[in-house]
């Protein structure tokens, strides 16, 4: 499964020597980091969201006795288990294509950003160990020492998210550091970690991982619920997850709106790209949808007033267009602002599924009778998962030319060696084969049986 | 004792932890490809597979610190060697996908194809990423890598004597560890007729390592004179010590004293690693690279450290308890 000569040959007929990188390796470089971590993303969000999700349905076995709960607890943490496994190594690629791609930035601004990976480091190793011991050791505890077991797990899977995104949100809103002719002298870690891009982002990102959790669990139970597998435990898959989810995403539409308003303040030109912004100007409308061409929104439908509202709530606020930037400082404006565009529109969507359930419940204790119902939430699963991606686009391309904003771009980021893109077309396979076999495999779990077993669980070897 | 020197020591210590358990990982997998046909070799992958388990994960986070501790405390270093070596990294970190995904892949299946073929997998990156992480190694320690991003050659860095020497010697001396281990879970989880197997390979392996170290000398000596100079000075110790730990390994494996090897095999392979960090210091890259002109700030390093020994105090506690709770057995049939 490695092309080990197929590296060697392309590093050989491009010459051993490094020159600046060519388009094509800075566009592979790029496509490699947007597929790992496009990929990792989800598991990420699963390994935050479920563990939560695991230990309620634990709890709710172990408070009511009733069994229904606990296998669907015991279910769902081999799936977990599973999952945060394959995540470990999605992750720690990661780890190593900061460096193999972008040794610009790590070699000058590694110091200033490191401090909260190593504390993601720690965060994630203790979520690894009680994972472990939550999978390893539920016939071994007790039921409420096993229970407690998975409070660390929840608690280390919110913090890495947390220490991640800010490493993320310091590349949009740089600070902590003074850099003079190219060498730092002074570096404050705690206020490159704590920027001002840090509320926003994190909020946003740990409340996306539970809803993509839970909306992608209930998926899985409304596709057996369509299938005429209508039993309590099918409900509760549902149910459960479902409302977890449902109830946070109002939430998050604020929160969203927020972080929007935080980009008109500090990242200008970002949010100019999402709403197609070309000229700065007051009773800015809001664009829906549309098609940039020679350098215009075009087919757009228009708000009046729309965005100086949603910004500064007067139909007169002034909104900064990408005028403000040089036009080698703006950002790809079509796809930053249909990924946007698609983000919401996915996100308001889910709330009124929610707003649809929460009714028919209110009225009857009951799911709606429709199986548009059904099929909705089947949908919502893959829809959470769109809208998680649709929003790092935003956030990435958005950022572009920049990998730290305003202060290094990425074309001087990116690792001059030739032969980049033959490492994509590696990692490409690499990732497929992955996907395939994860889907496999979880479709496989997914259905139950008594061979089904995460490789965190003593497993069948304890059978012989 | 400057804080720029502790950091240094806290990202070789969390390198020679990486190399001891996730070695003895890569060694797991070693002797899943060797240990025979499907039938045959059942019992011995059972074994590795179980002993694997739980803690399987944890043992390769300390790959994650390193790169991140380096990032953070010596971040010209880290891009060099990174952009350098991208070849061989990037293709121990196909390794590291393929090893992790499969082993989990392979608990969740059932069928003889799908154990196959997910079985293969993970023996064979098993041993590539090693081999790949031995001859970054090797480059490193030869000087083959100069500051700067992407400045060494990017083929001869980590394609020359030294760091084939460096990947037959990693992949060597995780197969050994694994060896040796195993005996002991072997006994302990009443399979004896394994733990012969295991004695067997942990005595044949001890010796086909400690005889390429010993070559390994001419080699350092051509092809890597700033090394061997060092290693035979500054590192002699050491490298006595390791040699020393070594030979006694191979007797207490031979006397089937199987939890006085663990002490002596992690003994002889972390020797190594210091040795090769004796050897170097101060240089982190060669030649003329002191840890000194690459160190981060005072406050970058008095920041990792404290957040170090915050994450310790949590870890090591955590950590203790799943490997209490792993070398217990179930007191049910639980399972």
């Amino acid at each position: 499964m490695l092309p080990v000569g197929a590296v060697a040959v392309a590093v050989v007929a491009a010459g051993p020597m490094a020159g600046p990188a060519s388009p094509a390796d800075l566009m592979a470089a790029r496509e490699q980091m947007a597929l790992s971590l496009g990929w990792h993303i989800v598991l990420a969000c699963l390994g935050v969201g479920l563990p939560a999700l695991t230990a309620f349905m634990e709890w709710r076995g172990v408070r009511t006795g009733d069994e229904t709960y606990t296998l669907l607890a015991r279910r769902w943490a081999k799936v977990m288990g599973m999952l945060f496994a394959v995540g470990a190594v999605s992750g720690t690629i990661l780890s190593f294509e900061l460096g193999l791609l972008w040794p610009g930035l790590m070699g000058t601004y590694g110091q200033v950003v490191g401090l909260p990976f190593a504390l993601e480091g720690f965060a994630f190793f203790i979520e690894a160990i009680f994972v472990g011991i939550y999978l390893y050791a539920w016939d071994r505890l007790s039921p409420r020492a096993h229970l407690l077991s998975a409070v660390p797990v929840i608690v280390a899977g919110v913090a890495s998210a947390f220490f991640v995104v800010c490493a993320n949100a310091w590349m949009n809103q740089p600070s902590g550091f003074q850099l003079v002719g190219g060498r730092m002298t002074e570096v404050d870690p705690w206020a490159a970690m704590f920027n001002p891009a840090t509320p926003p982002q994190t909020i946003h990102m740990i409340l996306a991982a539970f809803i993509v959790a839970g909306f992608t669990t209930a998926a899985v139970y409304a596709v057996g619920m369509l299938r005429g597998r209508r039993d309590r435990y099918h409900r509760l898959g549902l149910l459960v997850p479902f409302t977890f989810a449902a109830i946070l995403t109002p939430v998050q539409i604020g929160v969203g709106d927020y972080a929007a308003r935080f980009l008109a303040d500090r990242q200008p030109v970002k949010l100019a790209a999402i709403e197609a912004v070309y000229q700065t100007g007051s009773h800015v409308p809001l664009h829906l949808g549309g098609i940039v061409r020679d350098g215009e929104l075009r087919y757009a439908v228009e708000i009046p007033n729309g965005l100086s509202l949603l910004v500064g709530y007067r139909p007169d606020t002034v909104v900064r267009g990408l005028d403000i930037a040089a036009p080698a400082d703006r950002p790809p404006v079509g796809v930053v602002h249909l990924s946007f565009d698609l983000m919401v529109s996915i996100g308001l969507s889910l709330l009124l599924l929610g707003l649809w359930l929460g009714i028919a419940w209110w009225r009857r204790r009951d799911l709606p009778r429709s199986p548009w119902f059904l099929r909705l939430t089947a949908l919502a699963g893959v829809a959470a998962v769109v809208a998680l991606e649709a929003g790092w686009v935003v956030t990435e391309v958005g950022r572009q030319p920049w990998v730290v904003y305003g202060q290094l771009r990425t074309l001087d980021a990116v690792n001059p060696a030739p032969g980049l893109v033959v490492g994509l077309v590696a990692v490409v396979a690499v990732y497929a084969v992955m996907t395939v076999a994860t889907v496999y495999v979880l479709r496989r779990m997914v259905r139950g049986g008594r061979d089904q077993w995460a490789p965190q669980e003593p497993g069948r070897e304890v059978e012989l | 004792m400057t804080a720029a020197q502790v950091l240094l020591g806290v990202i070789w210590v969390t390198l020679t932890l990486y190399a001891l358990l996730g070695g003895a990982d890569f060694g797991g997998g070693f002797w899943d490809l060797f240990a025979g046909g499907s039938r045959t070799g059942h019992g011995a992958r059972v074994l590795i597979a179980r002993v694997l388990g739980p803690v399987w994960e944890a043992n390769h986070v300390w790959l994650i610190f390193v790169l991140v501790l380096l990032w953070t405390g010596f971040s010209p270093v880290f891009a060099a060697v990174m952009s350098t070596l991208y070849v061989p990294l990037t293709l121990a970190a196909l390794g590291i996908i393929g090893r992790g995904a499969a082993f989990a892949f392979r608990k969740a299946s059932t069928e003889l194809w799908q154990l196959r073929l997910f079985g293969a997998a993970f023996a064979l990156s098993s041993i590539l990423t090693p081999f790949f992480l031995g001859t970054v190694a090797g480059g490193i320690a030869s000087g083959r890598v100069p500051m700067g991003i992407a400045a060494g050659d990017l083929l001869t860095s980590w394609v020359n004597p030294t760091s084939i020497l460096g990947g037959v010697l990693a992949v060597g001396a995780c197969a050994f560890l694994a060896a040796a281990y195993l005996c002991q879970d072997a006994v302990r989880l009443g399979m004896p007729d394994l733990a012969a197997t295991f004695r067997r390979r942990a005595l044949g392996t001890g010796v086909v390592v400690g005889a390429v170290a010993l070559s390994g000398i001419a080699i350092l000596r051509a092809d890597a004179p700033r090394l061997f100079h060092g290693l035979t000075h500054r590192a002699l110790p050491l490298v006595v010590v390791s040699a020393a730990a070594g030979l006694a390994s191979l007797a207490t494996i031979a006397a089937r004293r199987y939890v006085l090897v663990r002490v002596t095999a992690a003994l002889a392979v972390a020797a190594v690693l210091w040795g090769w960090a004796v050897a170097q210091y101060p240089d982190m890259l060669q030649p003329g690279t002191p840890y000194t002109s690459v160190a981060a700030t005072g406050s970058v390093i008095t920041a990792t450290l404290a957040a170090t020994a915050v994450g310790a105090l949590l870890l090591v506690p955590s950590l203790g308890w799943l490997f209490v709770l792993f070398q217990r057995e179930p007191t049910q049939d639980g399972g």
